[in-house]
């Protein structure tokens, strides 16, 4: 019975009219983010205080609170996609595009290596394989790459291209490791690839300290920078102010990638066979070790490029903090593929949406005093109720999908 | 408890489940529900037990009009069900799972044990269901769990007991104890509803037949009708319950198997030194009490599972042991034995799963990047060609019912070139009309030469579809013997009996 419940499950999480719930979801996160302001503003809490002291009362009360949940999501949207008044004024003069597009040029900047960690994530997923190393895996292609970016000497056309697959191969060898204990010796890949994570930070902070890697006259945990010749630079050039990168390239051929992995090739239809139905993938004569292998290197080669074109288009170097705690992308690369229902499109969806819900807080902590935790609170939310859609469903009444209907009475027989 | 359903209706969207449906069930009745996969038999099941709200029609107790807005309210009017998929916590004790939910209690709210054994061995007496109140369900065979389904039943009360196609996962003998279960529970006054398609069974057990199709009733028969006239019924047209098919054009020897030795997941030697030889343009049908070492042989020929010792030979090579995919590609078909686990992916679409095994061969696939023109045209062209039932060859192969599901997997594996054709329980869980054309499939693909190895422990269909029997015990072949032996001599070779003392 388990084994039905499960499918029922993850049917319906992979099936359910995936835009229609995501925009729902959306929306009860920002009503739940407001209320969440409201009830953490002073200002806000004392005008309720006195909604029975004169007959306006309550309506002053709620304009207080719709003014300032609207100043804080302004602020959020503003920061993160494009501001009405600078845009007008670029309009009408032609000048100050620069400023008017910096918010949309951060947003993809942080979205890029998301999107591209993700979709890794994403593709293991669909494999039935959970990769909670993404982030660790990153971290190696980020060292690899600086390695090879600030090692090697030679012109751009080569050197990026070289310090990409450097970055790849660093993701690689992390997830080869977890791969091969699974497939030739049985060992769960979640606690493999989750302790890994601990290894590989610790690794991070030795070879920041190292004499290949570390700045010479550094005493502290910070890398050599890489040659220019090794970077992705502002598509706009640097005067420009605007940080966009050619990485968004990158992002955009691993989409099609992915895309052409899962839907088009004979391999992507062998991770999701395995994926769907383990015991068919091995009855139909796929080899489950080799599958377990390749997804594996597949999804941390592509951490490994999140990892490197993290650091090749922002900060060119990497320190002590490189994708540690809060700036992990490996983690929040989970959420993310769940998000994005492990479609390719979806994730660039949903990865787009997480960059801007954390610039736009930004903007707004710096704008109305509103702690950016409140970014995180409705990405949480959001996330909550696209991964229950039975309780959104609930919630908006949305007419339950036939087919989920049918499965539920199906179970019984047939 | 007198039970009755008047003109109940259920619609899901446009399709109408189930049709104004009349039906009576008296105390002590045993009430058989007979009609394809699909028939809306469960529907209306679910629609008696609370799991669903009927549009139209009502359901009177003893002639008192009730509804049930849950299967615990159906529960508490003393409506017992046991499902296909047992609902059962594995690592639980028979006692626990019985009393789950009701527990009885000592003080400071402590499970006691003791009570819940003994209400349980008073039950097990009082119907002859024995079972073990200790024992941990997930060691107990299939037969024993399904017990336990029914002692959980019958302790919260029931007066009606609503079986849905109890004896699917159950060997001949568990049948045959199932069987007297239900009478024993009807003897004590309890009403029975049971849910088949399987016409033998029907017969032997039911006072009452009600025949559904499409939704419909068709018609209450009484157990005296005859086999051919209930499949008549069920489908709608005369069906054959035999096989036509003319004398077997033997050729080369295509499949052969030496002193085959197999063990199962426990370590023990299952298959224990196992000779059998299929020749083209034959079927060779291995016949044995499920759990004989049936499946655990099926699994070595396909490369599933490790052979000890022995060889497996394939049209003259050495297959024992190799990756299923090579002998998947040295052209073995292989039906398996059980089609949701290990056939089919069920949430992928049925063309998807048409090339399931085939995914980087020419032309559906070319230097890794797969061509999805072909995979379409190819599921367009074997949809048609073996009637599998469905509204697009993009649905998912989980919206198939049974006997559609079997019909993907017997044509993708018989629309690659193959030397031999290996299909366990073909006609497991299937429909008259399935069954008839499995069946035909199979014999026409003998017409053309392949070597067929049919695995089933349906006698019926070892009987009507081999050429040769040959009958397996306890990891042995104990006799190989012509189709027109006699039921008795198959009896005694499946139990162990060696030909040479019975033939």
């Amino acid at each position: 019975m388990s084994d039905t419940s499960t499918r029922s499950w993850k049917q319906r999480f992979l099936e359910a009219s995936p835009l229609r719930l995501t925009a729902y979801a959306m929306i009860i996160g920002f009503v739940l983010g407001g209320v969440v302001i409201c009830a953490t503003s002073p200002v806000v809490l004392n005008s309720w205080r006195h909604i029975f002291s004169s007959g306006t009362g309550i309506f002053s009360a709620l304009k207080v609170s719709f003014d300032h949940v609207g100043a804080a999501y302004r602020a959020m949207f503003t920061g993160s996609v494009l501001s009405p008044q600078l845009f007008w004024h670029s309009m009408t003069s032609g000048h100050g595009w620069d400023q008017t597009m910096t918010p949309l040029s951060e947003t993809l900047t942080y979205a890029t290596p998301l999107l591209i960690c993700s979709i890794g994530v994403g593709i293991a997923f669909q494999t039935g394989i959970f990769n909670i190393g993404a982030n660790g895996q990153a971290i190696l292609g980020g060292i690899a790459g600086t390695a090879v970016g600030s090692m090697i000497h030679c012109p751009a056309v080569v050197h990026v291209p070289l310090t990409l697959v450097a970055g790849i191969l660093g993701g690689v060898i992390g997830g080869l490791v977890p791969g091969l204990l699974k497939a030739y010796a049985g060992a769960h890949e979640v606690i493999v690839t989750l302790m890994l994570n601990y290894v590989i930070n610790a690794f991070l902070a030795y070879v920041l300290l190292s004499t290949a890697l570390q700045q010479p006259g550094q005493s502290n945990g910070l890398s050599r920078t890489i040659d220019s010749s090794a970077t992705l630079a502002p598509i706009f050039g640097t005067a420009s102010g605007l940080r966009v990168s050619y990485g968004i390239f990158v992002a955009v051929a691993v989409v099609f990638f992915a895309l052409w992995l899962l839907d088009r090739s004979s391999l992507g239809f062998e991770f999701r066979i395995t994926g769907a139905n383990p015991h068919a993938a091995r009855a139909s004569g796929i080899n489950p070790k080799f599958v377990v292998v390749t997804a594996f290197a597949v999804s941390s080669g592509l951490a490994g490029l999140a990892g490197v074109v993290q650091m090749q288009s922002t900060t060119h170097y990497i320190d002590s903090g490189y994708l540690i705690g809060s700036a992990g992308i490996g983690f929040t690369a989970i959420t993310v593929a769940l998000l994005g229902r492990l479609r390719p499109m979806g994730i660039v969806w949903g990865s787009l949406l997480f960059a801007a819900l954390g610039v736009g807080g930004r903007s707004m902590q710096a704008a109305t005093g509103i702690p950016l935790d409140l970014a995180t609170i409705i990405q949480s939310i959001v996330v909550l109720f696209v991964a229950s859609p039975v309780l959104i469903q609930e919630i908006f009444r949305v007419r339950a999908n036939a087919q989920a209907v049918q499965l539920a009475t199906k179970g019984w027989s047939a | 408890m007198r039970i009755e359903l008047r003109g109940v209706t259920k619609r899901f969207g446009t399709f109408t489940a189930n049709d104004s449906i009349d039906l009576v069930v008296e105390p002590g009745q045993i009430h058989c529900l007979l009609g394809e996969n699909g028939a809306g038999k469960s529907t209306l099941m679910n629609v008696l037990f609370g799991l669903l709200n009927a549009d139209e029609g009502e359901i009177l107790i003893n002639g008192e009009a009730v509804s049930f807005a849950n299967s615990g309210e159906a529960v508490r009017r003393g409506i017992g069900m046991v499902h296909q998929h047992f609902m059962l916590v594995p690592v639980f004790s028979v006692a626990e799972n019985v009393v789950l939910g009701f527990e009885p209690t000592k003080s400071f709210n402590r499970l006691d044990r003791r009570a819940a054994a003994e209400s349980i061995r008073s039950l097990s007496t009082k119907y002859g269901l024995d079972v073990d109140p200790d024992a941990i369900v997930e060691e107990l065979p299939i037969g024993l769990q399904q017990r336990v389904e029914i002692l959980k039943a019958l302790s919260h009360d029931a007066e009606l007991l609503i079986l849905d196609e109890p004896t699917a996962v159950l060997t001949p003998q568990e049948i045959e104890a199932l069987m007297a279960i239900m009478r024993s529970l009807a003897a004590d006054g309890k009403s029975i509803l049971f849910i088949t398609h399987k016409l033998k069974e029907v017969r032997a057990v039911a006072d009452v037949i009600t025949v559904i199709r499409q939704g419909k009733v068709i018609d209450s028969v009484s157990p005296t009708a005859s086999e051919g006239e209930l499949a008549a019924l069920m489908v709608g047209r005369d069906v054959h319950l035999t096989v036509e098919k003319e004398a077997a054009v033997v050729g080369d020897d295509v499949l052969e198997l030496r002193d085959v030795v197999v063990r199962d997941d426990r370590g023990v030697a299952v298959v224990n030194g196992v000779n059998l030889t299929v020749r083209a343009g034959e079927i060779v049908a291995l016949a044995g009490v499920q759990g004989n070492g049936q499946t655990e042989l099926a699994e070595a020929i396909a490369g599933l599972r490790r052979v000890e010792s022995g060889t497996i030979t394939l049209r003259g090579r050495n297959i024992s042991n190799l990756s299923p995919r090579e002998i998947l590609d040295d052209g073995l078909g292989h039906v398996p034995e059980d089609r949701q686990r290990d056939g089919l992916v069920l949430s992928m679409s049925i063309a998807d799963n048409l090339v399931l095994n085939t995914p980087r061969r020419a032309p559906f696939a070319r230097r890794g990047t797969r061509n999805l023109r072909a995979v379409q045209e190819n599921a367009t062209t074997l949809v048609e060609r073996f009637d599998v039932r469905t509204r697009s060859i993009d649905a998912t192969a989980g919206s198939l019912s049974g006997g559609n599901q079997q019909k993907v997997i017997v044509a993708r594996e018989l629309s690659r070139p193959l030397s031999c054709f290996m299909a366990s329980q073909p006609t497991r869980g299937l429909d008259v009309g399935s069954i008839e054309y499995v069946h035909r499939q199979i014999v026409s693909q003998r017409n053309e030469g392949l070597g067929v190895l049919i695995i089933s422990s349906e006698l019926d269909e070892v009987v009507a579809l081999g050429d040769r029997i040959a009958v397996m015990f306890q990891g042995r072949i104990t006799g190989i013997v012509d189709p027109s032996a006699s039921r008795e001599t198959l009896g005694l070779l499946m139990a162990g009996a060696t030909e040479s003392a019975n033939v």
